[in-house]
Order: structure tokens, then sequence, then C-alpha cells
């Protein structure tokens, strides 16, 4: 079908406009929502968002009343630090998985794999219990944990994917040569999945970021995450839309940009192994 | 020391073969047994609390009580109620997300000069937190100012502004149509990968016997996307049911019932009324139904795509 050279017009009125169309649909939303934050309290309701007169006044006053930056760092930590656990403890697991065969891999395997079919709420009253008897509750510890839940297996699946992806005549010339397997896998694997790891890395900060649920439940007085100060926001200040729109902005923007600067190596990692399989 | 060193050479090649066959397992080790500790054990852990009487305010009360929990849901009018909208709400998102993500890959498959800023741009909903996209949402959707009513006023599709998620015959489905939204570049990202893993030679082939756009798509596209399409639709299926805290924040799961899925309500359950062993029965019935949907597709695909 992507064979005949079809004319310019025929081109832009079935595949330009359609974009467009599904573009609109896409993005609408989004600037929708970053023109009512930078448009006047004021006029809002009277004249409605608009470009011509823009104002950060919203901004200003998200960070001076509301105390955004306190939510921001709490949400640096509690991301950062969920990178840190769930790389580290996949690293080698998924070196493991992608070059040895042993007993009972099949198996471990598939219980990496049960982990992702499992709805979160199953989850999230037990950890709720465990933080509570642990004393972690509002803690920035007990939020890493709970993410860790999703962020684990989720590396491990991508890590094996990516290091599929360098042959294994490599490790062993490294041995021959005198290295050992961690050697091997440090001077390397890693090296030559470098740039799968941090997009992993940058995947799991983005989730993080993200998450809203554990947050809310796991912390929420001490450790206040970005998206539960969306959350909040939203019931305390209920028809201040600029300055709820300019919260949103804030909240989605690290993610949004980050995501676009690693979309494409995420992307070639997640459907390797859907394309494959 | 001599006798040491002797030792130490004799059982060498053993101990390296133990090390050999002990490695995988000591390099697994660290992430099986956190996983362990923090997601088979709380899941257990849910399974036993949904049999015990268990009400958060009341710390010293846990009382075995079978399978009383469940026997109250059963005849929970709401549990119901939840269960027919999580049916409605997962059979219309993930087939609208799949639909609207297919023909966004077909088009991103096609040769277009803005096509890598369009496969850059379209990726966005995937990457926004839920709580944002439930707040953008609620002002598109809001009664006296929100865009919605304006758009459709000025095409004259309403005749009057309609308060999308105030109205309990409106609010499911426009939940529905933000899920939508939030998950079809999902769909579009996976699908466009097994679209370019398709060799073009096959459509050569095709168009070289004859074979019209329609029946090459019939023919060599579907199948040579069904696999990725398969996974898509399980990981989606999955992802949408963990996709409450979109709804929770939207409307909380009102006005009424009219917008409670089964999640929502083990969670809010849990959250309000602090009745852990109640919610945990509804989480574990959840659960049970989620996978008898996952055993019975995966059967169907299987046999479909072999």
């Amino acid at each position: 079908m992507a064979l005949k050279k079809p004319s310019t017009a025929k081109r832009i009125l079935t595949v330009d406009l359609p974009m467009l169309a599904i573009l609109a649909f896409t993005l609408g939303p989004y600037l929708w929502m970053f023109l009512t934050s930078i448009s006047h309290e004021s006029t809002l309701f009277t004249e409605g968002p608009s470009i011509w007169n823009a104002t950060i006044e919203n901004y200003t006053r998200l960070f001076a009343t509301v105390g955004f930056a306190g939510n921001l760092l709490d949400s640096l930590i509690v991301a950062s630090g969920t990178v840190v656990v769930g790389l580290s403890l996949s690293v080698t697991a998924a070196y493991a998985f992608s070059r040895f065969n042993f007993r009972g891999k099949r198996l471990l395997m598939l219980q990496f794999l049960l982990i992702n079919m499992f709805p979160l709420v199953l989850l999230i009253l037990p950890l709720f219990v465990l933080m509570r008897v642990l004393g972690l509750l509002d803690t920035h510890l007990a939020l890493i944990i709970a993410n860790s839940t999703v962020a684990i297996p989720f590396s491990i699946w991508m890590m094996v994917s990516y290091m599929n992806g360098i042959p294994r005549s490599l490790d062993e010339a490294a041995m021959t040569d005198g290295c050992t397997r961690m050697q091997a896998l440090r001077r390397v694997v890693l090296p030559l999945c470098l740039p799968g790891i941090i997009a992993t890395g940058i995947y799991i900060f983005i989730t993080s970021w993200n998450e809203y649920l554990y947050a809310l439940t796991l912390g929420g007085r001490n450790v206040r995450t970005i998206t539960v100060a969306v959350q909040t926001l939203i019931g305390e200040y209920e028809v201040q839309w600029g300055l709820l729109t300019a919260g949103g902005i804030v909240g989605a923007l690290p993610a949004t940009v980050l995501f676009l600067l690693v979309q494409k190596r995420l992307i070639s990692g997640l459907t390797q192994g859907a394309v494959k399989g | 020391m001599t006798d040491a060193t002797r030792i130490q050479v004799s059982d060498s090649p053993s101990r390296a073969a133990l090390g050999r066959r002990v490695l995988p397992y000591a390099m697994l080790s660290p992430a099986v047994l956190v996983t362990l500790a923090i997601v088979f054990v709380p899941m257990l852990q849910t399974a036993w609390m949904s049999l015990h009487e268990y009400v958060l305010f009341r710390p010293n009360d846990f009382n075995w009580i079978g399978l009383e929990n469940f026997r109250t849901a059963l005849a929970d009018e709401v549990f119901w109620i939840s269960l027919r909208h999580t049916v409605i709400w997962m059979a219309t998102t993930i087939p609208a997300q799949l639909l609207l993500g297919l023909v966004t890959a077909l088009l991103l498959n096609q040769d277009f000069p803005w096509r890598p800023v369009a496969r850059a741009l379209i990726i966005i909903p995937w990457a926004l937190p839920s709580v944002v996209i439930a707040l953008m949402w609620v002002w598109i959707y809001d009664s006296n100012y929100g865009v919605a009513n304006e758009f459709l006023l000025r095409l004259g599709l309403i005749q009057k502004a309609i308060p999308w998620l105030a109205d309990p015959d409106t609010a499911l489905a426009s939940i529905i149509l933000t899920l939508t939204w939030q998950g079809f570049p999902f769909f579009a990202v996976m699908i466009l990968a097994g679209l370019q893993s398709i060799p073009r030679s096959y459509y050569e082939a095709a168009a070289i016997d004859g074979a019209s756009t329609w029946r090459q798509f019939w023919h060599i596209t579907l199948p040579g996307i069904s696999g990725v399409v398969v996974t898509a639709v399980l990981l989606r299926t999955i992802w949408v049911a963990n996709s409450f805290d979109v709804i929770f924040v939207m409307t909380g799961g009102g006005p009424g019932y009219s917008t409670h899925t089964l999640p929502l309500y083990a969670f809010v359950k849990a959250r309000t009324n602090l009745d852990f062993g109640y919610g945990s029965a509804i989480a574990v019935l959840f659960t049970l139904l989620l996978m008898a949907i996952v055993v019975f597709y995966l059967r169907r695909t299987g046999k479909a795509v072999s």
C-alpha cells in the first residue's frame, strides 16, 4: 500500500489532513491548558483564555503562595530514588537472564512478567499496612519502595531486550582475555547498552514522577509529591482555573521534556520484545 | 601454607563449576528477593486480609470471618453497579484506543514531509501524569466555561450547555473519551513498529499479482501486525485496569455511583471507610476477573495467531 506514489493533492487529502485532525485531538487539550494558564484570572470567565495579553502571574502565585517548590523537590527525590533502586537491582538480573541457561529460568522470567499483570489496587492496601507497621508512612522511602514494585520488573524486561542485542561473542572474547564474568559485564556489556539503560532510567523517572495513587496513600502530609499537590489544588482553588492549569503545566513539564528526549530509543526497546515475540 | 595452596588447586575445577552454576542465581537474587518482599508477600496479604474483618480504626480487631466479605460483596448493589461499569469501561476504552491507534499508525507509516514531528508529538498524552490529564479534562468538560460545550454549541450540535461530568448519563462516556485520548498513542507506536517490520517485498509481490489496496491490507498488513496487536492489547488491558486514578480525580466515582468501577470501589472503601477487609475482598474479586479475561484472551489469540 505504500508502493504507489500518489499525487501530492491526493496525499494531502488522505494523509496530511487526517493526521492533522488526530494531532489536533492529541495536542488540543494540552494547548488549551497552557493557554488557560497564561491568561489573567480576572478576565478568564468574561473573555475566555486568550494569547494576546499573556501573563505569568499564575505561575508566580503558584510558587509564592502554594509552595510548589517543595512538592517539586519531593517528587525529584522519590523519582530519582526509584531510578537508583530499579536500575541497580535489575542490571545483574537482566544479565543473568540474557546470558545464562539455568534451571528455573522460565519460571523466574514468568514471575517478573506476572508482576505486571496484577492490578495495582491489589498491592496498595497491603503496602499501606506494611508501611504503617514499619513506621515508614509519609516518608520518601515508602514511595520509593512502592514505585519499585513497578520499576524493577519493567527495567528487567527492558534491559534483557537491550542486552540480547549485544552479541555474546563480545563477553566471551573479554573472558578469554582474562576478565571474570562480572568484569565482562561491567567493562563490555554495560558500556555498550548504556544508552538503553539511560532510556530505561528516564522512563522509570517519568512513571515515578507521574505516579499518584501510592503518593496519595502512602504520603500526603510531609512528603507531598507534585501529583498530590496538583490534586489538592483542585480541591482548594476550585474555580481558579488559571492557577490550576499552571500547576498542571509545571507538574507535567519535566516528564514531557524527558519523554520527548528519549522516545526513540525507549520505543525501540519496548517494541523489540513485542515484535519478535 | 603449601598445604592450603594444594587444596585450593585441587579444588578449583569443581569450585569453578559450582561457581558457574551458582552465579546466575546469585545475580538474580537481589531482584527476586526484593520483589518477593514488596510484591508477592503483600499480594498474599491482600488475600489474607480479605478473609478477615479488618477496619483500620479498630486496630485490635482482626477476626477471621472466612468468605463473609465475598458473600457481602455478592449481595452488595454497589458491587454489581461497579462490575457493570468495569465491563463497559474496559470493553469500550480498549477497542477505541486500538482503532484510533491503528489509524494513526497507518497514517504515520505513509510518506509525508513532517512525519518525524507528528510521530514525536503524538506520544505526548502518554507522558502526562494522570492527575494532570484529569485536571485538564475536568476544565474542558466544565459545565459553564468548558471548551467542549462552547465548541459543540457553536457547531450547533447541542442546544444548551451539558454538565458532562455532573450528569450521571454522560459522566462515564466522558471519562471513557479521556482514557481513549490517554491510551491510543501507545497503540499507535506499537503498531507502527509492527508495520515497519513487514518486508516491503510482500507488497511488491502482491501488487504484481494485482491485489487491491484493501486485499493487501487484509492479507499482508493485518497478519503482519497481529503479534504486536495481541501483546499491546494485553498490556493495555492491564494498564487500563490500573488507570482508575484518572476516574478518581475526575469524579471520585460520582455523581452517585455512576462512574464507580471495581478497582475504584475497592480503593474508596479502604481509603474513606478504612474497611481494609472488604476493600481487599473486592480487589481480589477484580483480580480474579482480570486474570480470567487475560487467560481467555490468551487462549483465543494463541489460536488465532498460530
